[in-house]
Parts: structure tokens; C-alpha cells; sequence
């Protein structure tokens, strides 16, 4: 990288099941003026924007990239809008930071928004869906989970999903913005109606309207900007295609690549001795147990050891989700960089309730599409 | 775009634009695609290609391989049967409709195929399924050159 870059200011809105009182850019502004009053900054003071949402028919806006521009401080400014699945938040961000570190922009506002609640039903038809070759997110992840508990029963079952539902709804009572705030136990979890075996209906996220933000700085207006800044120290990306010889479900090889490339952008050997923290996609419960394997946190087959000895609770050795992951708040594409927001948030000291003591590098993990997109970014507090 | 819109206003809800759309469409298949479904409809065949470089037999067929970037022009008839990679019995649809039996959802390596399957199974209760079973397709009568000219696949 050219230069380094950093995240000086960080913005959400509450994750709500529906936002009626906002229409989209009011959604995805109200994330972008906190993100500005958060860094201290105002929208003068940004060089460019690169925003996130997902596909036009779950805004239910057309082109929102021309609707929220303006509501977003561009005029007289570049945008770019980027869209890659569930990664889209992560992407934006990613985008943004590329901006910075190649010297073009100082200071740059990332912003990712969706509003599912108004979203088209049905949607648009998918290229290759026309002769049947499709399978919706939640058949994708029960067979995905199927075939991880298959391969590693009964080192993992399903009550480690639940188990995972349980953690991370406990870990979202602490944060205010989180969508479901309530607790449940792992036996409330095994005893919800089942929804696409293994999948019970507390394994599967809620879906929310809501929007994320961060301003990402160069080195030099990162020190002036903020006192703790969280820098990017390590990134990863990689994509593959759906229906692709060799995919394996259970340890998705574009995830595994992702956190490699970051590993080694940050020299990290050992990610579960050098990161103090992981916040991940777990889009189902199942999914935080593979990605903890996949990226390098245990070997296949122990992630549930990890949710049952209490490794990965906001207390234990190695917190995964201290803000109680998707499965807690789901706004579409901003979930991606919600995971990044919470890792820098960490990483600045700055989390909250959920703060977890003491944190130097934390990572952010998302996945999207049918599992062909990975990213992996990592925080630390020093250069 | 055909459709009507306008403000609706008050409740709870708030002031909100309605409206309902209609969207006919016609999306050009591509030349493999083409093969595929006629192969499916008229001869119940199931039609792979063959990558030029990396050989795997991919389904959909498309002129190029995705992993390598490269031709993919040999056609390769693939087995209607093989194994249950893994299956999910689906209660619903995401709507929330309920359904009256549940439906099984499956990835099936076909014999001489690359990559998975995605289809239904039937004839089984989804208690007696399991990963590396052999199920085989049963043909509709009634085909129209999608993966719905496949009922769905039994177990063998
Ligand atoms: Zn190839």
C-alpha cells in the first residue's frame, strides 16, 4: 500500500424490523451525519463518497445512487456505488480505502444502506435462474449447515448452532442498536419450529432496515481527525462463481483465501494468538462455526468446542460477535460494514457496553452472494 | 415499465408511496443454455460441457469455465442419477407459507458431472435421507427445457 489509512469516525442507525418515519437516502443519511459528528468533521471537509446498497428491487427505489448522493453531502464530489451481496457494506469499505491509500482522496465517506421492508416481493429473476439453477439464501445455508454437522458429528451439532444464538443475542442485549435485544436460551433455540432442517427458526437472522457509516482518513488527517484511530492493517477479498467445481460448503474456500491475503498483508502467523477479536457474518448460527474454522481461529470440525467451552463469549479468550452479529441486526448490505464498524469501534476503545477490555487488533469477516464473495479486514490500533 | 403509484396517506404507517408493478421481461439464454434446455425437453438428457483446461464438467453449460477463463466448448452427456451431496427439508417458503408436506431440497453429484445439482427429492420421508445416498431422476411428461422437466429424483 502506498500510504496508510484509517477509520477516524463511525455512524449507525438503529437496525429496525421497519423504519416508516424515513424514506431511503433520509436512512442512509442519518447514518452518514452521525458517522461526520462522530470524526468531527463536516461534510465539506470529505473528498469523496462510495456508498453500498443492495440490488435496486430490495430498496424498492430505482438507481438509489442518484437519490442518495445529494442526501449524502456529494454534490461537487465523485461517488461510486459498489455492490457485491452480502459483502456490500465490507466492499464499500474497501473501496473507500483504496481511494485513500492511493493517494487520489484524504479523506473519504463510506456509507451502506438497505430498506428490505420495501423491498419489491418476488424480485428480479437471476441470470441462470431460468432453467431452475438457483437456491434461495436459506436453502443454501441449511444444506451448508448439513453438511458441516455431517462431516463433524458429534464434535459439532446442532445445539452448537444454538448455542451461537444464544451468545450472541446475550452479547446484543449490550448494544443499543442492535435489532433483537432480547435474550434466549440454546434450549429456546432447539425448541423453535423448523424452518429448512438443520435450520430452526432462531438459527435464521431477522432483516432490518438500516444504515452504516465510517470516514476513512490518510495518515496524516487520521492523527489530526482522531486521538485512537482503528488502521487498516490487513485486507482480504476474493470471489468466486456459484456452481463451482470443488466447492466445499462446509469450508468455503473463498473465506479461507480472503483471511490469507489479510494475514499476510498484516503479518499475522498465528490470528488466534495475535487478534484479540472476530466479528463475522453469521447470517445463520451454523455460519459463525465455519467461518471461525475457515479463518484460521481452530482447525475444521472445533468450532463448536470453541461456542461451548465459552472461547468465543465477550469474556472468553477470543470473542467472536461482542455486538452480537447479524443474527441480532440484518440491515442487508450495511451488515457487512456493521462487522468493520464494530471491529474499529473495538479497536478504538470505543464500543460501548460491549466493549471488550483491552484491544489492540480486531478483525471483520463477510460473505454474500451463494457464498462467492468473501472479505476479511483487519483493525489495529497502531500503524 | 407498467404500473401505477401514488401517495397514500395516514395510520400508523405514515405517509407512504404505494404501488404495483408488472414486469414482463425476455432475457437472451445464451447459445449453451439453448442446448441445455432443448437436450432436457426433447431427448431427457442432461448436457454438460467440458473446460478445455482444468476438465471439469460443468452444469449449467456456458462457453467458458469460470474457474479458468477458459473455453468450454466439449458437450459431455452427465448421468441422470448420482449422489446426495446434501439435502435441507424446507417447512416454507421465505414468505412464510407454509407448506403441506415439506419440500426436500438437494445438491446431487451426478455421474460424470464437475459441479453440484441443485434439485428436489421425492419417494423418501426426509427421516431416511441421507448424505452419500444414490437417487436417480424421474422425468415429467410435460417438459419445457428447465430443471423442472425433472420431477424430482428418488432414492436407488
Ligand atoms: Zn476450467
Amino acid at each position: 500500500m502506498t500510504r496508510a489509512a484509517a477509520v477516524v469516525g463511525a455512524g449507525q442507525t438503529v437496525h429496525a424490523d421497519r423504519r416508516t418515519d424515513v424514506s431511503v437516502p433520509e436512512l442512509a443519511r442519518e447514518a452518514a451525519r452521525r458517522a461526520l459528528e462522530d470524526a468531527g468533521i463536516r461534510a465539506r471537509d470529505v473528498d469523496a463518497v462510495v456508498f453500498g446498497s443492495g440490488p435496486e428491487s430490495w430498496e424498492g427505489v430505482n438507481r438509489p445512487e442518484g437519490w442518495i448522493g445529494p442526501a449524502l453531502g456529494v454534490p461537487g464530489k465523485p461517488i461510486l456505488r459498489v455492490h457485491t451481496g452480502g459483502t456490500t457494506g465490507a466492499a464499500a469499505t474497501i473501496a473507500a480505502f483504496y481511494h485513500v491509500t492511493s493517494g487520489m482522496f484524504d479523506v473519504v465517506l463510506a456509507v451502506a444502506c438497505d430498506k428490505p421492508s420495501e423491498r419489491v416481493a418476488g424480485g428480479l429473476p437471476d441470470d441462470e435462474a431460468g432453467a431452475g439453477f438457483t437456491l434461495d439464501t436459506r436453502e443454501l445455508a441449511a444444506m451448508q449447515a448439513r453438511q458441516y454437522i455431517d462431516r463433524h458429528y458429534p464434535e459439532v451439532r446442532e445445539e452448537h448452532g444454538a448455542m451461537v444464538v444464544a451468545k450472541n443475542r446475550g452479547n446484543a442485549a449490550k448494544n443499543p442498536f442492535a435489532q433483537v435485544r432480547t435474550p434466549v436460551a440454546a434450549k429456546d433455540v432447539m425448541a423453535s419450529p423448523p424452518v429448512a432442517t438443520p435450520l430452526k427458526e432462531l438459527d435464521c437472522p431477522p432483516l432490518a432496515d438500516g444504515a452504516a457509516a465510517l470516514v476513512i482518513a490518510d495518515e496524516r488527517r487520521a492523527r489530526k481527525i482522531a486521538s485512537r484511530p482503528a488502521w487498516f492493517a490487513g485486507l482480504g477479498t476474493c470471489s468466486a462463481g456459484a456452481f463451482m467445481p470443488d466447492f466445499d460448503m462446509a469450508y468455503p474456500e473463498p473465506c479461507v483465501r480472503a483471511a490469507q491475503i489479510a494475514y499476510q498483508m498484516a503479518w499475522i502467523y498465528e490470528p488466534l494468538r495475535e487478534l484479540d477479536l472476530v466479528e463475522v457474518y453469521d447470517a445463520f448460527s451454523f455460519q459463525e462455526l465455519i467461518w471461525t474454522e475457515a479463518l484460521g481461529f481452530c482447525n475444521p470440525g472445533e468450532g463448536g468446542k470453541m461456542v461451548e467451552q465459552g472461547i468465543t463469549a465477550m469474556d472468553g479468550e477470543f470473542p467472536v460477535n461482542p455486538s452480537g452479529g447479524i443474527l441480532s441486526a440484518n440491515p442487508g448490505g450495511a451488515g457487512a460494514m456493521l462487522r468493520q464498524l464494530e471491529a474499529a469501534l473495538q479497536v478504538m476503545g470505543r464500543a460501548g457496553e460491549h466493549q471488550v477490555p483491552g484491544v489492540k487488533k480486531a478483525m471483520a469477516h463477510s460473505w454474500g452472494g451463494a457464498l462467492q464473495f468473501s472479505t476479511v479486514t483487519i483493525f489495529s490500533h497502531r500503524m | 415499465m407498467p404500473g401505477k403509484s401514488g401517495i397514500q396517506s395516514g395510520g400508523s404507517q405514515g405517509v407512504g408511496v404505494e404501488g404495483e408493478l408488472s414486469i414482463p421481461y425476455r432475457h437472451a439464454a445464451g447459445r449453451h443454455a439453448e442446448r441445455f434446455s432443448r437436450e432436457m425437453r426433447d431427448n431427457r438428457r442432461i448436457m454438460g460441457v467440458r473446460c478445455s483446461r482444468c476438465e471439469a464438467v460443468l452444469l449449467p453449460p456456458r462457453p467458458y469455465c469460470g474457474f479458468c477463463f477458459e473455453p468450454a466448448t466439449e458437450w459431455v452427456e452427465v448421468a441422470d442419477e448420482g449422489e446426495l451431496v446434501t439435502f435441507t427439508s424446507v417447512q416454507g417458503d421465505p414468505d412464510a407459507a407454509v407448506f403441506e408436506e415439506p419440500r426436500i431440497r438437494a445438491l446431487i453429484m451426478l455421474d460424470g458431472a464437475g459441479v453440484h445439482f441443485p434439485h428436489v427429492l421425492g419417494e423418501v420421508a426426509p427421516d431416511d435421507v441421507s448424505e452419500g445416498m444414490r437417487v436417480k431422476a424421474v422425468w415429467s411428461e410435460d417438459r419445457n427445457g428447465t430443471l423442472s422437466d425433472i420431477k424430482y429424483f428418488r432414492p436407488i
